[in-house]
């Protein structure tokens, strides 16, 4: 009834009612109705608090992610650009640049289906259905080798996920390890021996110019280092295919001449080699047993790999869910090959 | 392509246009000579003669055309898409606390969406005895206040953890407002629904589709929160969440949400994004602090800096810069001409005020050698502005947000500046 009267009318409404005015209250505003809060109310706590009914799994997931949320998180949730990695980063957050995702550093689940439910897709938002959102958040935790594809996520079966990072956060503990030591009279003479500059902005040149020129030349410098080699007549059309569908991989593997080991082993040259050669990665024991089982990557046996990694090789470290397309797989390669 | 596009120093751009305005500039003792008579002056000008612009050119003014470079600025490398972005306040070109609303930084993660009042509600929901849905026209009805408080991103300066990267203070420490706010107390409004003793938080969402929820504990909640409406005596800006924001006074920016349209009291925090995945600080062993809400005290010089070259010659000058802490008052500001070594007492413009920006200058002569200029803030609870060394100490490299160190500019013998670190 009372969303049928102007705000004026339902405050003078309110003003008659019991709790008005009492214990210094102003009698402003109008209650609430349950239809209301429900349409709001969709905050999901670690307890499992506002967890709807429904479910979906990872396979159910992948469509809706490829449909809905590739276009920027990648097909793999390996992130497009700066677009956020959701998946991938297992056990960086005490390296260098810690890749923080759903996988390495969300300590709670609820938090994915909290924003996935509310605030995702990233323009489309509030729309996904509750099974949808299951189905994704599943699919999440697929790409994160967190749960098989055929665990069903539901209300019920929340809490059998085990997030990696759970244990991984303190509560602001700067009283006892900064306040205490930066406080009190500071010094004002003589306080340095010695004062060297040590590093300095301009080096780096990523300020962005006032006039709005700006020559990009670190991009520059790096498209020169990666420039093909003529040592064969490659399809430069596919190389350039495959160089844009290799980001799906720069998250874990580095190609050309300063290429160094990451998550996964530098490519560079892989093309006919043998498998598990790379100095100094640390190959699962599936890799190793099929390179000593005499594994050469061919390019017919990189397509096989790339395909459907963890059916080719089961217990492989790569965590990618594979490349359908040949087209694509033939356009890694061709870059693969464009690389030295 | 000219040497000046070249080199592409914003301050070696300023120092040139502003080396030729300001002429030969010499120093002596006492006043310069001029060998000339001064033609703007001996010569009647044309806006000594005609006439200007009637009152009513401009019904709601801008800057004028001069300062058309005191803008907001993006760093387009650090997001995927300005929707999902953060731009910078040119602090490098402002006087004074107050920051004008045309040019405080934004940040928005599914970008600023047009509200009208008469479109607005907000919620207060969960353990309370009344849920209650309050119009714009409501929320003016209650008692209100005015509180000057700093806004600062939790990831300002967090560009510079792994070393001196942006070159200019609109860049390093530009994710920074300060504004007059009119607003009711949040404690108003949750004693208006009777906040519950249960609940120890409240979680705050935004009505835009980021719907950027946060959880506050109950005790900030009824301290000096703030649900505001005006800024600077006028309507909030659109990029600011107009109509209606939350105002979290010293504690990081990404809990003021704006366009705030729902209030819940509840029992424990519900760990959203925001306060997950996002502001919580990865230490060198792995671990993360999460809930460091308290932005620390912290300065920096804003003139000269690299983006503000010093354009006049050696001799008198005036250093001046910004400071705040979220814990409380400033209290004292020192700055140093050599890289920390010495260090010199700044005159505050005005008593520190709480949670608020202070401005403090030092009226100073230069030499004409090279400066290495830092700033270094102390608040009323004696917190003294650690340098950057002392942080990584603590925190390591890979802290991304919360860096509250001393910034360090060098600045040259020809005026110009860079942002650098130092042993």
């Amino acid at each position: 009834m009372l969303k049928y009267l102007n705000f004026i009318g339902a405050t003078a409404l309110i003003l008659a009612a019991p709790s008005a005015y009492a214990g210094g209250k102003h009698g402003l505003g109008r209650s609430a109705l349950p239809e209301e809060i429900a349409a709001w109310d969709g905050d999901v706590s670690p307890n499992g608090k506002g967890l709807p009914a429904g479910s979906g799994d990872a396979l159910v997931g992948e469509e809706i992610f490829a449909d809905k949320c590739a276009s920027c998180h990648g097909d793999f949730a390996e992130g497009i650009d700066n677009w956020p990695k959701l998946a991938g980063g297992i056990d960086t957050l005490d390296h260098d640049d810690p890749l923080k995702t759903v996988g390495s550093y969300w300590p709670y689940l609820s938090t994915t289906f909290d924003y996935v439910k509310r605030s995702m897709p990233f323009g489309n938002a509030g729309t996904l259905t509750d099974d949808e959102t299951y189905a994704l958040v599943a699919y999440i935790l697929y790409s994160n080798d967190m749960i098989e594809d055929d665990f069903v996520l539901s209300k019920e079966t929340f809490s059998d996920v085990a997030m990696r990072n759970a244990d991984g956060f303190i509560i602001d503990d700067r009283a006892e390890t900064e306040y205490a030591k930066w406080t009190g009279e500071p010094c004002m003479q003589n306080c340095k021996d010695d004062v060297k500059v040590t590093m300095r902005a301009m080096v780096l040149d990523v300020t962005p110019s006032e006039t709005g020129i700006d020559t990009p030349a670190a991009a520059e410098e790096t498209s020169q280092e990666e420039a093909p080699a003529a040592v064969e007549v490659l399809d430069a059309e596919l190389v350039e295919k495959g160089k844009k569908i290799f980001k799906k991989c720069k998250s874990c593997h580095q190609i050309g001449a300063k290429a160094k080991n990451k998550t996964g082993p530098i490519l560079t040259g892989i093309i006919g080699s043998p498998a598990g050669v790379v100095d100094g990665f640390k190959y699962s024991k599936s890799m190793k047993a099929a390179a000593e089982g005499g594994l050469v990557w061919t390019e017919e046996q990189i397509a096989a790999f790339l395909a459907k990694p963890k059916a080719y090789l089961k217990g492989t470290k790569m965590s990618f869910a594979g490349l359908k397309k040949e087209q694509d797989q033939l356009a890694i390669i061709e870059y693969l090959k464009s690389v030295e | 392509m000219s040497d000046i596009d070249k080199d592409r120093s914003p301050s070696r751009r300023a120092f040139l246009q502003g080396a030729a305005a300001a002429g030969a500039g010499a120093f002596a003792a006492g006043n310069a000579q001029a060998a000339t008579p001064d033609p703007l002056i001996t010569e009647v000008q044309p806006w000594a003669q005609e006439l200007g612009d009637g009152v009513d050119a401009t019904p709601y003014g801008l800057p004028t055309a001069h300062e058309g470079d005191v803008i907001r600025r993006n760093v387009e490398w650090l997001t995927a898409d300005t929707i999902s972005s953060i731009n910078f306040t040119p602090i490098h070109a402002l006087d004074g606390t107050i920051t004008p609303q045309g040019c405080a930084f934004e940040r928005h993660h599914s970008g600023a969406i047009d509200l009208k009042k008469e479109d607005y509600r907000l919620m207060i929901n969960g353990l309370v005895d009344t849920p209650l849905v309050f119009s714009y026209s409501d929320l003016e009805r209650f008692p209100r206040e005015n509180h000057v408080y700093f806004c600062e991103c939790a990831a300002n300066t967090g560009m510079e953890w792994a070393g001196a990267q942006l070159n200019g203070a609109q860049f390093t420490h530009g994710m920074i407002h300060n504004m007059e706010y009119t607003g009711v107390p949040l404690r108003t409004l949750l004693e208006e629904a009777g906040y519950q003793t249960a609940g120890k938080w409240v979680f705050v969402e935004g009505a835009d589709a980021s719907s950027n929820g946060r959880s506050i504990p109950m005790e900030k909640a009824l301290d000096d929160v703030l649900i505001a409406f005006k800024a600077n005596g006028e309507a909030l800006r659109k990029e600011h969440g107009y109509p209606v924001r939350l105002v979290v006074p010293g504690w990081e920016g990404n809990m003021w949400v704006k366009w705030i349209r729902r209030i819940e009291v509840i029992e424990n925090a519900v760990e959203s994004r925001e306060e997950t995945s996002k502001y919580t600080d990865t230490l060198a062993d792995g671990t993360s602090r999460k809930w460091t809400w308290a932005m620390d005290a912290k300065s920096v010089v804003t003139s000269p800096s690299p983006q503000a070259p010093i354009t006049h010659g050696k001799g008198p000058m005036v250093i001046s810069g910004l400071a705040w802490s979220g814990n409380g008052a400033i209290t004292r500001v020192d700055v140093s001409k050599d890289g920390g070594k010495n260090w010199e007492t700044a005159r505050l413009a005005k008593p520190g005020e709480n949670k608020a920006l202070t401005r403090f200058y030092l009226d100073t002569s230069w030499d004409g050698e090279e400066m290495i200029l830092q700033s270094r803030a102390m608040d009323e609870t004696g917190y003294v502005q650690p340098t950057k060394t002392q942080l990584r100490e603590v925190r390591g490299l890979n802290s991304v947000y919360h860096n509250n160190c001393i910034q360090t500019w060098l600045v040259r013998s020809n005026g110009q500046a860079e942002n650098v670190e130092v042993s």
